[in-house]
């Protein structure tokens, strides 16, 4: 169909590739074919009302959420379908979830390892000297005793990301990571966010911080009623949205 | 002899006593026997269903509902009779300690399931999707995740739970198990007197106490560390 002239420029594969993305719940559709790409070393943001899809979209990527058509591809293999080691494809994607889901009934340092340890089969030295690095990283080393009862909401997120990047994914989805966190506390992780995308992570970006996406974000994305509705650099989107819907919704969210 | 004496003389008869004591600390082994027996191997059990069960496959699942709630719904004294009274008439013949260890054992097994399952079934569903989304699988994540946090919470009510069952290792001396009340009864026949019934209950007391204020002490612990 799409004749091969329109390839412009040379496409390295994207690090991750959502196509026709469908998801519905019964008879109610609520993501109506998503098409997106996130190249390596970029960080989207995905921006839109609560309702708009973007959580079920970034939860679709790693089939959190089963995708009930479309496809999605981690650097350009398929991750949806039957035959496709899910697992496998999980570990090199990495999720920070709102509520942290910290393993409460174990330390900090033993958050970070068991994956380590059980996916990625490393021995306990290995595991742990994977874990410090992971958690000086983002900060907590001194923290690797702690239980997650004892930090504050905004080390826990930490301690999320950390358990996430020790994995070393390909990409990371970050599904509102600071929505649970007191205002004080949001510098902190959007901090460690920062040095991420500085050390060339890709990132996935599902949030409300407006005025960091249009600070560090390489591209936004603006969803509505399981759409994308556009797409740009942050500054094209913040001062010249093609979309009314755009407009509203940043100008409202950007006030303060 | 006024009424206070013929009580002492009826409930706490010291020749009686001292006479029957021996075979008394006799059957108290057998009941220490019987129930760690059956606590080892009625919470193994009823754990590993409730494992089972969080696998969700239907035909298996059935079966484990309709075990947990037959046994939860029977007396445990109409199997214990019917086990032991019935399998012989088709020529299985089974010891009555055996019987009485592997019905308590099943019960126990029963709630624990129950028990067991309420727990893994109250683990938030974010600890599922983060360990699965670190590329841990199923099994895994049951074992090393969510088990280990249903489990403290369910230790109170198990804990309750697997005492009550223990206590009714008393059952087994209608079908002859040579326990602490068997004893006790037997001694009290032979004698005439209620002294070593007296014992029996002391003996229950100084076993099962401990256990029940263990019980306390850990639903204390567990609410006062629940965030």
């Amino acid at each position: 169909m799409a004749p091969i002239t329109t390839l412009a420029q040379p496409s390295a594969i994207p690090t991750l590739e959502v196509r026709r993305l469908h998801k519905s719940y019964g008879a109610l559709e609520v993501l109506h074919g998503i098409d997106l790409a996130v190249a390596t070393r970029e960080m989207v943001f995905v921006l839109g009302r609560s309702g708009s899809g973007k959580s079920t979209m970034l939860r679709c990527c790693n089939r959190l959420e089963e995708p009930s058509s479309g496809d999605i591809f981690l650097e350009g293999q398929p991750i949806t379908g039957k035959r496709v080691d899910l697992d496998g494809l999980r570990r090199r994607i990495g999720m920070v979830f709102q509520s942290f889901n910290l393993y409460p009934h174990l330390d900090t340092r033993r958050n970070v390892t068991l994956a380590l340890r059980m996916v990625l089969k490393l021995g306990r030295d290995e595991a742990d000297a994977r874990a410090m690095a992971a958690l000086e990283r983002v900060g907590l080393a001194g923290k690797a005793a702690s239980h997650p009862t004892e930090l504050s909401g905004g080390q826990q997120q930490r301690v999320a990301i950390a358990r996430a990047i020790a994995m070393e994914p390909a990409v990371m989805l970050f599904d509102e990571p600071t929505s649970a966190l007191d205002p004080e506390l949001v510098g902190d992780v959007l901090g460690v966010m920062r040095e991420l995308k500085a050390d060339g992570m890709t990132m996935l970006v599902v949030s409300h911080e407006m005025g960091f996406a249009r600070e560090a974000a390489d591209r936004i994305v603006f969803m509505a009623d399981g759409r994308i509705v556009e797409e740009g650099p942050p500054e094209q989107l913040f001062t010249a949205a093609r979309h009314e819907a755009t407009r509203t919704f940043l100008s409202r969210h950007t006030r303060q | 002899m006024t009424g206070f004496d013929r009580f002492l003389a009826t409930f706490f008869n010291g020749e009686v006593i001292v006479r029957y004591l021996p075979s008394i600390l006799q059957g108290v082994w057998v009941t220490i026997a019987c129930s760690l027996l059956i606590v080892v191997f009625g919470v193994a059990a009823g754990v590993l269903l409730a494992c089972v069960r969080a696998y969700r496959i239907a035909p298996l699942n059935v079966a484990i509902v309709v075990f947990a709630d037959m046994m939860r719904a029977l007396p445990p004294l109409v199997l214990i009779l019917m086990v032991y009274f019935g399998l012989p008439n088709v020529g299985i013949m089974l010891s009555s300690f055996l019987v009485l260890f592997v019905i308590l054992g099943l019960v126990l097994a029963a709630f624990t399931e129950e028990i067991v399952w309420a727990g893994l079934t109250a683990v938030d569903k974010g600890q599922w999707e983060a360990a699965r989304s670190t590329g841990i699988g199923f099994t895994g994540t049951l074992l090393q995740v969510i088990l280990p946090q249903a489990l403290r919470m369910v230790i109170p009510p198990l804990t309750n739970r697997a005492i009550a069952i223990t206590k009714m290792t008393a059952l087994g001396t209608v079908i002859g198990v040579p326990d602490i009340l068997n004893q006790a009864t037997t001694a009290q026949s032979f004698s005439g007197n209620a002294s070593p019934l007296t014992i029996a209950a002391i003996a229950y007391v100084i076993l099962f106490l401990p256990l029940v204020v263990m019980s306390r002490w850990l639903e204390e612990r567990f609410v006062r560390h629940r965030r």
